[in-house]
């Protein structure tokens, strides 16, 4: 922008100017190549079904239970785990939102299960929450139950192992939108003699919407795609059973590959549906200035 | 909501924000000690001889870590997930930082359509894209390979890399390029100069944070890789898979080799970038705005 300018008077001339631009060339071809790209293609691929007409392959995914059944229960499973997350983490991320030790101690510590990725929770889910494990020895010591709890290879398996690798990101997301809330306008309100929950209420909220929606759409899409604690940690030929399940044995399994884009895209579809339910309830709800964050 | 603000109701209200305080420490201080749970029985398991209906295993060895070495072949695969995660965070800091400089710096047809490009790899999950990729790079004959591994792994690191250096690379003054233009120096020379070393600090938080979301990059490492091209995280998910063919220790033993070899790494990226950064993508939006 202003560099344009300078370049110009320093008599680099135009061909300077664009030459930096085509420094951006590379990195956009690359996304073209293998994000744009496959994406049409598979698009295109799903409706040329291996047999059958054009849409042959989602008239069988909405007509076949095993199939379409693999979005309600995906749903059964995200939305809870996106509501606990979100709900849980911007109360969190509310009382931490000025810059202490604690915070700083609690963001490190809260990275480390995200950092270490599904896979390992899984693993790691398997022999704490297991029958044996010592989260059921404890709820019996403590005499709060009198079997072992059974959270493992079912539907609470894989919603726990959402809520542990997704609570830590929600609460980062949001916990980076609070702290871009001017503290100032709390402290002006506070000064008018709002209370704690009045400030909340009237002052935080409604600068927070635009971030808490977006927290709230990112962490579900994540949920949305849950794969390998789906595999390992619940019943991946019943209760949860997901749609990323469903796509992956199509292409890896059965080598339909065009069976499997059209899963992938239904999968996609859906992420999206819910995205713009979720950005449409902000535009209603919300009526300060968008990103006045800093008033 | 007004009779709340009036001082008849202060002095229960503070007694429910007391309670409110305490139960938000104790959702937080549950949910941290099952974290250390999780880990604490995959560290113990590892090392357990036998650990079956008691609290503590039996006793301690450190067999499996050799045990699982072998079954695993863990050396080829740190062997490979190393070059894959170096190969992954040295290409998308080639391709990333000039993408990013570019937009830093300059105004253009279609920003706004590059900007887009960059983000939507960042929020479409890697296992929707990930299988029209696979079916790609398959028909490619890069499916099952080393650098079919690599290419998909680029996919979401390079707008990474974009995103985080575009508003880095933005609060440099321009005026030092300008001033070392005029005093003579070409544009090799100013980027040796000038703009190398007031990009290190943000190349250096890009590449770690890279390096560690490419060492847990599950999805797109398992949907492309071959037998000789896996992770150690898709290792991992194979033998948890399998789990019941070779013994549960043994499988733990190499998810602790994974939980340290990641766990490095973040506490060394830990020094150089706030951890918020880790999940909020584009970085720093509301300050900026």
């Amino acid at each position: 922008m202003r560099a344009v300018a300078k370049g110009g008077a320093l008599g680099m001339g135009t061909a300077g100017i664009d030459r930096t631009v085509l420094l951006v060339v590379p990195g956009a071809l690359f996304v073209i190549l293998l994000f744009v790209y496959p994406f049409l293609y598979g698009l295109f691929l799903s409706f040329a079904p291996k047999q059958g007409d054009l849409l042959a392959n989602y008239t069988k995914f909405f007509s076949t239970p095993y199939l379409s059944e693999t979005i309600a229960t995906t749903l059964w499973i995200a939305l809870p785990a996106t509501l606990i997350n979100v709900g849980v983490a911007l109360p969190i991320a509310f009382r931490l939102r000025r810059s202490t030790s604690m915070q700083r101690i609690l963001t490190g510590l809260l990275v480390v299960p995200i950092t270490l990725g599904t896979v390992l929770v899984a693993e790691g889910l398997l022999t704490y929450l297991g029958p044996q494990g010592w989260f059921s020895r404890i709820l019996m010591a403590a005499g709060i139950v009198e079997t072992p709890v059974h959270l493992t290879h079912n539907y609470w398996g894989v919603l726990l192992s959402l809520v542990i690798t997704g609570f830590p990101f929600a609460f980062l997301l949001i916990l980076s939108y609070i702290t871009g809330i001017d503290p100032v306008l709390a402290q002006a309100a506070a000064t008018l003699g709002a209370s704690p929950a009045q400030r909340f209420r009237h002052v935080f909220l409604p600068l927070l919407a635009p971030g808490l929606a977006i927290a709230f759409c990112l962490a579900f899409v994540q949920a949305f795609s849950v794969f390998p604690s789906a595999v390992l940690l619940g019943a991946p030929a019943g209760p949860t059973r997901v749609i990323s399940i469903a796509a992956y044995q199509a292409a890896f399994e059965d080598y339909d590959y065009s069976m499997a884009s059209a899963i992938a895209m239904i999968m996609g579809a859906v992420q999206l549906a819910i995205v713009v339910v979720v950005l449409a309830m902000r535009g209603v709800s919300y009526r300060g200035p968008a990103g006045g964050a800093k008033g | 909501m007004s009779a709340e603000a009036t001082g008849t109701l202060g002095r229960p209200h503070r007694w429910l924000e007391a309670l409110w305080t305490g139960l938000v420490w104790f959702v937080t201080a549950f949910f941290l000690v099952n974290i250390a749970g999780v880990i604490a029985a995959v560290a113990v398991n590892s090392f357990a001889t036998r650990w079956l209906g008691t609290w503590l295993p039996a006793g301690y060895t450190t067999r499996w870590y050799a045990a699982a070495w072998d079954e695993f072949q863990l050396g080829d695969v740190l062997i490979a997930t190393l070059q894959i995660v170096l190969i992954v965070v040295a290409v998308s800091i080639l391709i990333g930082v000039p993408a990013g400089y570019a937009l830093a710096r300059r105004d253009f047809v279609g920003k706004r359509f590059v900007m887009l490009l960059f983000l939507l790899p960042l929020l479409v999950p890697p296992i929707t894209y990930g299988i029209p990729l696979a079916t790609v790079l398959y028909q490619a004959h890069l499916g099952g390979t080393m650098t079919g591994v690599i290419l998909a792994n680029l996919v979401p690191t390079i707008p990474f890399v974009v995103l985080v250096m575009t508003p880095f690379i933005e609060q440099i003054d321009p005026r030092l390029e300008a001033a070392a233009r005029v005093l003579g120096a070409g544009t090799g020379r100013v980027f040796v100069y000038i703009l190398v070393p007031l990009l290190l600090p943000g190349i250096l938080a890009a590449a770690l944070l890279v390096l560690v979301r490419t060492i847990a990059m599950f999805e797109l490492t398992f949907l492309t890789a071959g037998p000789d091209s896996q992770t150690l995280v898709v290792a991992l998910y194979y033998s948890v898979f399998a789990a019941g063919v070779r013994a549960g220790q043994s499988v733990d033993a190499m998810a602790v080799m994974y939980m340290v070899t990641t766990l490095v790494w973040l506490v060394v990226a830990l020094r150089f970038v706030n951890p918020t950064q880790l999940v909020t993508r584009v970085k720093d939006q509301p300050r900026a705005a």
